[in-house]
């Protein structure tokens, strides 16, 4: 893309934020009794304490790692949406390890993310390899294999992690030793978020710079042609989404050790969705997840405070992102504009050719 | 010989097109000041090569198209098309050469389809069952209505499509290239029922290049060629070497600066190849052919006579039923596609957008999509970026494509532009043999003739060049030596492409004239 | 096992699997309508609960179930119709259309829940009304028929009449003969003049409709009140159940039946003392392998077709050669 081009999308992807947000802002003047107090909280909440603004880098962490899983997924062009299942089977399984082993500190943590990782990769590998083999859609198996994980996941804590002393359904404590130790004190950021800062690194390189982040994204433009210059569209189909599943898993496990001393989910935490919306934002390139990342979770926890203080339920933040969705994916909003632009710099480019 | 051209209106005269001129945006001038008229009660052939504006005069006529310039008369009035629900209101239907039915309906449903009969508020099935056995049975074009479309051979579904036109009123007729996808004994009843069609009062235009068929069918017709009218002939006072030397033939000729070629040793051996279309129909009917290094071979042939299948089975895109391809001596049989590749054989496909480019990607990406694993450009983990850069900043230079940065997409390119990326990336993996499939169509001057430079550049280092291409112009100027496709069979091989001359080339193109099995076996050397 | 036999071959079982069915049927059909026309409805999870708490805040205001049922099916289409907004006018793509109705739908119902119920969870403060089951007089003293078949909610047999309807409609009317051709074959569509967008505008709509029915009967007849989330990827089954019915009315009801056996076995198993979460994973497994199963033969169909084709005519090219040489 030129310069030109980028400082358009931008352009875009603002004017459909503003409009997302003028949404909320008209959804909150007509519900609460004090719109102006719960738009400060929504809009300014996460910047007014030390502790709300880590909230905001604490939720970040996670939907960078399905913002990565699910970009790498997209640009295969394969909509497989099991970043939701992979990312809690992948804490299921780190929590498996977490609990039962006994390890010395470093690894046992390394351990018990590389084991999530590996299962979350499993679980999104299955739906890729059944498109493969069988044809099936790969967006209704992924759907299902979430729910089949969600399931599967609560019954192995349910009946082999379950803690019976504890008050609720909740598994063992974690062996201290599986932790991850806290990176900024005062808030809950562990340092997961250097794992997930390497990690944007390192998608990003392997994206732009191997061959086969290559071959994933020249499958994602146009796979009739991948297969005419020799590259193998199905492997390239098969690992994209062995690769998402890995990253999601990772996730999941990085939240778990870095929050929380025990497993309790009881439902799907939802990051694998929000995942979809961050890789849509970024545009499915792995270094401007971290910007759509915060830019998710700073929106999630300004809906969170403002629930808190005043009388406008959070939940309808999913109204903004759903609309945000929709006004960055439409290929027709602001498609006049961009008609004309693509049309100046075919014009422009010719004649710089010809000046050479 | 007679030529009647219209001038004026003449009393039988049902409809005339009048100085259409179409324009494509990227240039081209698909017609140019065409005056086309039908006869009320005719079979009119519309004969020229691929490119000579028959099939853009047709569309425009039914409304798929717009014009310029120019005037439609339906007796004598003038009329609008802008669409192609107008031109059935006008009373002209069209059938096309991709059939415009839904397979798992019925034929009365494909008949009815718009114009359902009603019941209340229910389909009446049997109105439409009646309709349809009725107008077969006027018009002698039989089709089972409760049928499902996809269960009928494309004979019948070629029928129902005729009959789909008349129901809706259609008083004139066009078939495009109706022929192509029929075998000869449907060929033939097609004929039967057009006849009985014009006897029943009806107006045909039928669209072909086989010069048989319009001897055996038509009243009247009119050549094409490079977007202007030849000329309008009765059959009956026309042969087909006249109809020939008009619809096959060059305005201008662009010649090409090369050296004789010196052709050496084989490097694509085509052995009695038989392709299979996907109607299990024989494209390719037993091709034996090579091509050596240091020559360029042209196919010279009107398309659809079996030169894609060709070239997909030679590229490895599509298979073959019986034969052999051999590479440098090796049989390719079988082989995946990068294997072909690697074995030394590069494609410029005839769609670029499809099967050459990936759009939305950068010029480098697109250059590096072969070669991306080589050693030269790629380490044990991570591509070689310094390197490809260097190659792809090469080659922009050396192919002068008009980008702003090798990130630029290649969609926001020209077309001419787009195909020196296409023709940049495969030339430059040191290619045995080169297939080009219409390596210059649609795109500028100063890109096709880049090109072609480049290829004869590319014959006088070794390379064995294989040329497809419906331009005339190109096959005859760019090529050392032709073979002229015909029916899926090489009917001509002509070792020095200067030798022959447009008239003698379009006979064998048009199947009128066919060398002997010696003559043609000469183009397996050794 | 044979505890197993004994639950499944009891009436009692047979009358849960019809109810579990109803509200996949109806997603189902909605599934189909849309397919039919080329245009693949993934909001259908998001509708239905829309739907769902649609129908409970109606009949909680009007005091009457058939208001709530009525408001679900309209709320279901409008639904259907920004669908179609965002997919055809705007021109996002229609899965990631899909997924953003979704979940504007699962945080956006449990917001107005909120909002008019004062809780975040369960809609059990509002007087919600339940649509009324019916005792068909005839079959209900049939011994085993009659415990399967009546006193089931009016909505389970709409359900069953809608796959007649839907059959009707889609095969009987012109209508329905434009939306399988739209879906088929646009081009043909649209060179009989008849418009392709507005058939599918007019598909997603009564998808979403079709869809409101199937949520109205989660809030108002499976239950008789909104949870949050409480569709539970019926949505989604309905997907799957769809294509594996072969993108048939009848076919649908089959596939749909499939999975309310596996939803009604799940309820059954759990208490039988095998792990709920266990059984849980059953009903998705199953739409999982029966994918597969469904694909796999679709595939196998079409390479038969393809050689029978390629055979077929080489047979006939094969005949004409001879017949050419004769002469």
């Amino acid at each position: 893309m030129t310069r030109n081009q980028r400082l358009f999308e931008v352009v875009r992807t603002g004017l459909a934020i503003l409009i997302a947000l003028l949404i909320a802002l008209v959804i909150v003047l007509t519900v609460s009794e004090d719109p102006a107090d719960a738009l400060y909280k929504f809009l300014l909440g996460p910047l007014d304490s030390f502790r709300h603004f880590g909230n905001v880098i604490e939720l970040m962490i996670p939907l960078v790692f399905t913002g990565v899983a699910i970009s790498i997924m997209f640009s295969a062009a394969q909509f497989n949406l099991g970043a939701e299942g992979g990312f809690f089977i992948g804490a299921i399984a780190t929590a498996f390890v977490a609990i039962k082993f006994n390890l010395p500190p470093v690894i046992h943590p390394v351990v018990a993310i590389l084991f999530g990782s590996l299962v979350g990769s499993l679980f999104c590998g299955l739906p890729a390899a059944l498109k493969v083999r069988w044809g099936a859609s790969e967006l209704v198996s992924s759907l299902m294999f979430n729910y089949i994980a969600f399931f599967f996941g609560l019954f192995l804590i349910n009946y082999l992690l379950r803690d019976v002393n504890a008050g609720a359904m909740v598994s063992y404590t974690f062996k201290p030793t599986a932790l991850l130790p806290r990176l900024v004190p005062k808030t809950r950021i562990s340092y997961g978020l250097i794992v997930a800062v390497l990690l944007v690194v390192a998608a990003a390189a392997f994206m732009t710079k191997t061959r086969w982040g290559y071959r994933i994204r020249l499958t994602g433009a146009n796979a009739r042609f991948a297969q005419y210059s020799g590259i193998n569209t199905n492997s390239v189909v098969v690992y994209s989404q062995v690769i998402g599943g890995f990253v999601a898993g990772m996730g999941g496990s990085i939240e778990l050790l870095g929050m929380y001393t025990r497993f309790s989910w009881q439902s799907l935490p939802g990051y694998g969705w929000d995942g979809v919306i961050v890789a849509i934002l970024a545009r499915n390139n792995p270094l401007y997840v971290p910007v759509a990342a915060f830019f998710l979770a700073y929106l999630r926890i300004g809906a969170d405070i403002m629930s808190r203080y005043s009388d406008v339920p959070n939940e309808f933040v999913t109204l903004i992102q759903g609309t945000i969705i929709i006004l960055i994916a439409a290929s027709s909003f602001l498609a006049k504009y961009r008609h004309r632009l693509v049309f100046k710099e075919a014009l422009e480019s010719d004649a710089k050719g010809a000046r050479r | 010989m007679l030529n009647i051209r219209n001038r004026g209106m003449r009393m039988d005269e049902l409809l005339r097109m009048e100085g259409i001129t179409k324009v494509y945006p990227n240039g081209i001038v698909a017609n140019k000041n065409v005056d086309f008229s039908v006869k009320a009660g005719e079979i009119h052939g519309l004969v020229g090569e691929n490119g000579a504006g028959k099939s853009t005069l047709m569309k425009i006529l039914f409304g798929l198209n717009k014009a310029e310039k120019g005037r439609i008369l339906l007796e004598g009035k003038e009329i609008r098309i802008d669409s192609p629900y107008a031109a059935i209101g006008h009373g002209i239907g069209m059938v096309h050469q991709h059939f415009m039915l839904v397979p798992s309906l019925t034929a009365a449903e494909n008949l009815v389809m718009g114009l359902e009969p009603r019941k209340g508020i229910y389909l009446d099935i049997a109105a439409a069952i009646r309709t349809t056995e009725e107008l077969g049975r006027k018009y002698g074009l039989v089709v089972d209505p409760r049928a499902a479309v996809r269960d009928l051979p494309v004979g019948i579904k070629q029928r129902l499509e005729i009959l789909k036109a008349l129901f809706r009123g259609a008083r004139i007729l066009i078939l495009d290239e109706p022929t192509a996808v029929l075998t000869p004994q449907e060929t033939e009843e097609l004929f039967v029922q057009l006849k009985l069609l014009r006897q029943a009062g009806n107006t045909i235009v039928f669209i072909s290049h086989k010069l048989n068929e319009i001897k055996e069918l038509c009243d009247r017709v009119t050549i094409m060629r490079s977007g202007a009218v030849q000329g309008t002939f009765a059959v009956s006072k026309v042969d087909e070497k006249d109809i020939s030397r008009l619809m096959v033939g060059r305005d201008v000729i662009l010649e090409v600066q090369k050296t004789a070629a010196r052709p050496m040793g084989t490097v694509l051996k085509v052995n009695d190849l038989v392709v299979l279309d996907r109607f299990g129909k024989r494209a390719v009917n037993g091709a034996s052919f090579s091509v050596r290094k240091g020559e360029i071979l042209g196919i010279a042939g009107v398309e659809g006579n079996g030169q894609r299948e060709l070239v997909e089975a030679i590229t490895g895109l599509g298979t073959f039923a019986s034969g052999d391809l051999e590479v440098n001596g090796r049989s390719v049989a079988g082989m995946s596609i990068r294997k072909i590749r690697d074995a030394g054989v590069c494609h410029v496909p005839e769609d670029r957008m499809t099967d050459g480019c990936a759009a939305t990607l950068g010029v480098e990406a697109n250059l590096m999509s072969y070669n991306h694993d080589s050693v030269q450009f790629t380490g044990p983990v991570f591509l070689k970026g310094k390197a490809i850069r260097a190659n792809s900043d090469r080659l922009i230079a050396e192919y002068n494509v008009k980008c702003s940065s090798p990130e630029q997409e290649v969609g926001m390119l020209s077309g001419g532009n787009i195909q020196k990326v296409v023709v940049a990336r495969e030339f430059s993996s040191a290619p045995s043999l080169i297939v080009a499939d219409q390596p210059t169509r649609g795109i500028d001057v100063g890109a096709t003739e880049f090109i072609r430079a480049r290829l004869v550049e590319l014959r006088d280092e070794g390379a064995a060049v294989l040329l497809v291409s419906a331009d005339l112009n190109e096959v005859m100027e760019l090529s050392d030596s032709l073979i002229v496709m015909y029916g899926g069979k090489i009917g001509a091989y002509v070792p020095d492409a200067k030798s022959v001359g447009e008239e003698e080339l379009g006979l064998f193109m048009l199947g009128l004239k066919k060398q002997s099995p010696e003559e043609i076996a000469r183009v397996v050397h050794d | 096992m044979n505890q197993i036999l004994s639950v499944i071959l009891n009436a009692e079982f047979g009358y849960s699997v019809l109810r579990v069915s109803t509200p996949i049927l109806f997603a189902t059909l909605g599934a189909l309508i849309s397919d039919k026309a080329g245009v693949m409805n993934i909001a259908l999870e998001g509708i239905m609960l829309i739907a769902a708490l649609s129908g409970v805040v109606f009949s909680a205001l009007s005091g009457s179930a058939g208001v709530g049922l009525f408001a679900a099916v309209v709320a279901g289409g409008l639904v259907g119709l920004f669908l179609a907004y965002c997919a055809l006018k705007l021109r996002t793509d229609i899965i990631l259309s899909g997924i953003a109705i979704n979940l504007m739908a699962s945080g956006g119902t449990v917001f107005a829940l909120f909002l008019i119920a004062g809780d975040k969870g369960i809609s059990s403060s509002l007087a919600s009304k339940v649509l009324p089951k019916l005792n068909i007089p005839g079959i209900s003293s049939i011994p085993v028929l009659g415990t399967i078949l009546s006193g089931h909610n009016v909505l389970t047999y709409v359900a069953f009449i809608m796959v007649a309807a839907t059959f009707i409609f889609l095969y009987r009317t012109p209508l329905g003969l434009r939306i399988r051709a739209v879906g088929e074959n646009p081009n043909a569509a649209a060179s009989v003049g008849i418009g392709v967008t507005k058939i599918q505008y007019l598909a997603l709509t009564l998808s979403g409709m079709m869809a409101g029915f199937g949520g109205a009967y989660m809030s108002m007849g499976y239950v008789s009140w909104f949870s949050k989330n409480m569709t539970a990827g019926r949505g989604f089954i309905a997907l799957a159940a769809e294509a594996m019915g072969g993108a048939t009315p009848i076919g649908s009801m089959l596939t749909s039946l499939l999975f309310g056996f596996f939803d009604a076995l799940s309820n059954t198993l759990q208490l039988m003392k095998i792990p709920s979460e266990f059984v849980n994973m059953i009903p998705y497994a199953a739409t999982v392998i029966g994918l597969v199963v469904y694909a796999s033969q679709k595939k196998r169909r079409e390479r038969k077709t393809l050689e029978s084709a390629g055979a077929a005519s080489r047979a006939a090219t094969a005949a004409d050669a001879a017949a050419a040489n004769k002469e």
